[in-house]
């Protein structure tokens, strides 16, 4: 019996914007349509996997989520690591499928941030008004941080030490926009320019708001099986190579490198699993909350040395046609960020590895990393997929 | 060590940390005017924020007070910021500061032309009275 983990069923929900959903629906819609992809009867899925953090309190954790679909499983993790938590699940599930803990797992994501709270996520302020803040997030409360803020001290840090550019880092969204004009359901598909970005009003310094990410609704899911069920089903199986994650912090005050990441740490481990070199990898799906998160990632994953990152986006290897094509979907940038988006970097991964990419599609896409930043660059979970049997 | 400058003010809008019984010695310093770390008896580690063990060995940490200096080791400005009390003050800088003692520690520099703001800017600690416990650290440049 052949247990290597595969992802065989893919579903969206709506999105940019859905206000007839609520973020319980989307979960569902999206789980439908994966199951629908997958081929499968739903009465098969033994295992439920979600990260809870689009509906409110205890309203989509996976427990409720489980027991709202239906699913009497015998394996679940809730794992929550912020918007990496979807590259975490699918470690977890690679090793329960190949140990027999279940033997298709479904993981499922849904938000209705945009339609429920509309575009506070980045600047809202992190603690309103005057309350009592437990635990370390405590030590940040009095000071009016924002989340835009978290990741501008990163920016300004690499800045600081390697002379990256503002303009470098526009080109990642420049980039991303442009992947974002062929998707239907991006949210932002007009093409932009650097000065564009540049020119866009400074939200934190060094972010302008271009550098940030969109806020919108959405949902996903995702079926994960064996090798040996995936023979029956009728998508060609994507293949998970290798998958790691780990953390270097939670809260940003506790950041040690604000010019790196967990990804240092834990994307070696993915590479040798996978056994594959970055040479071999034709598709980027990184966590775009931020340019600056992407060029960490692209940095403290290996595809440049640190501090090279600037020079090397502003060569155009990023964009389409280049060497490393990033974010095909239109990105968190300008497609789809409804609070954490790293469910969306695994279902883009595996559209792309089945030759299903549309106008965007990425020519002989063979292998695929999905990066996912959570937190505030705090946990990074990575998982390289591939379209060939390992 | 060092006693800083505590300023008294009248209100207070802004959030505030919940007081426990291992931060509530820091916070109550910094009411008095003094900057606290942590110090490891076992390992000598130094850390902050306050915690109940020391995050490299284990051990109970003991209270370093510090000199109340240190230079900006990375920092934004907001300009964006929903929370009242906080859009009042834009733009402002919320900084990292690495302490002469060690400790990188999490504030703010309102009230502070943004445009002195720099990493390596050397900054000394001022407190503000929020409440009778509570004392919050801020940073300003070293003239």
């Amino acid at each position: 019996m052949d247990r290597t983990p595969v992802i065989v069923g893919i579903g969206l929900s709506d999105h940019p914007k859905a206000p007839h959903l609520n973020g319980v629906q989307h979960h569902v819609l999206a789980a439908r349509r994966a199951i629908a992809d997958a081929g499968i009867e739903k009465a098969s899925i033994d295992g439920y996997v979600n990260a809870g953090g689009g509906g409110g309190m205890m309203v989509d954790d996976a427990v409720t989520m489980a027991e709202y679909l239906g699913i009497d499983h015998r394996y679940v993790d809730g794992t929550m690591t912020g918007g990496s938590s979807f590259e975490f699940h699918v470690q977890h599930l690679a090793a329960a499928i190949r140990d027999g803990l279940c033997d298709t797992a479904l993981v499922t994501y849904g938000s209705d941030q945009l339609t429920r709270m509309g575009r506070s996520l980045g600047t809202g302020g992190m603690h309103r008004g005057q309350q009592r803040v437990a635990g370390p997030s405590g030590y940040e409360a009095p000071y009016g941080n924002s989340l835009v803020g978290s990741y501008a001290m990163h920016a300004q840090r690499h800045m600081h030490e390697f002379g990256t550019t503002s303009e470098q880092l526009a080109e990642i969204a420049v980039g991303v926009r442009e992947f974002a004009s062929l998707n239907p359901n991006a949210i932002y598909r007009d093409p932009i320019t650097v000065d564009d970005v540049l020119s866009s009003r400074m939200i934190a310094d060094p972010l302008h708001l271009l550098d940030c990410c969109a806020i919108t609704d959405g949902g996903g899911a995702f079926i994960m099986t064996t090798a040996d069920r995936a023979k029956d089903l009728p998508q060609a199986p994507v293949y998970v190579l290798g998958a790691a994650g780990g953390q270097t912090h939670w809260n940003i005050s506790q950041q040690s490198d604000f010019t790196s990441s967990a990804g240092a740490r834990v994307g070696p481990i993915a590479f040798e699993q996978a056994g594959v070199t970055h040479d071999d990898v034709d598709l980027l799906m990184f966590y775009d909350s931020f340019t600056i998160t992407c060029l960490i990632l692209l940095e403290s994953l290996g595809f440049v040395p640190k501090g090279q990152g600037g020079p090397f986006v502003a060569e155009g290897h990023l964009k389409r046609g280049g060497k490393w094509p990033l974010n095909t979907d239109g990105g968190g940038l300008s497609a789809c960020h409804p609070g954490m988006r790293g469910i969306f970097l695994i279902l883009e991964a595996v559209r792309q590895l089945r030759g299903q990419g549309g106008e965007a599609q990425v020519p002989d896409c063979e292998v695929a990393i999905a990066a996912g930043s959570g937190g505030w660059l705090s946990c990074i979970g990575v998982a390289i997929l591939g379209k060939e049997h390992p | 060590m060092s006693t800083h400058e505590v300023v008294e003010v009248e209100e207070w809008a802004k959030p505030l940390p919940q007081i426990d019984n291992v931060n509530a010695e820091y916070w109550q310093a910094a009411r008095e005017g003094r900057l606290l770390v942590q110090q490891c008896p076992a390992c000598g580690h130094r850390q902050w924020y306050p915690r109940a063990l020391c995050t490299e060995c284990g051990a109970e940490p003991d209270w370093l007070e510090t000199a109340g200096r240190g230079t900006v080791h990375t920092f934004t400005v907001i300009r964006q910021q929903g929370t009242p009390a906080f859009k009042a003050e834009l733009p402002y800088a919320v900084v990292m500061v690495d302490l002469e003692e060690g400790p990188r520690v999490f504030g703010a520099m309102p009230g502070v032309d943004v445009a002195r703001v720099a990493i390596g800017l050397p900054v000394e600690v001022y407190f503000v009275a929020a409440a009778d416990d509570t004392g919050v650290p801020y940073w300003r440049p070293i003239d």
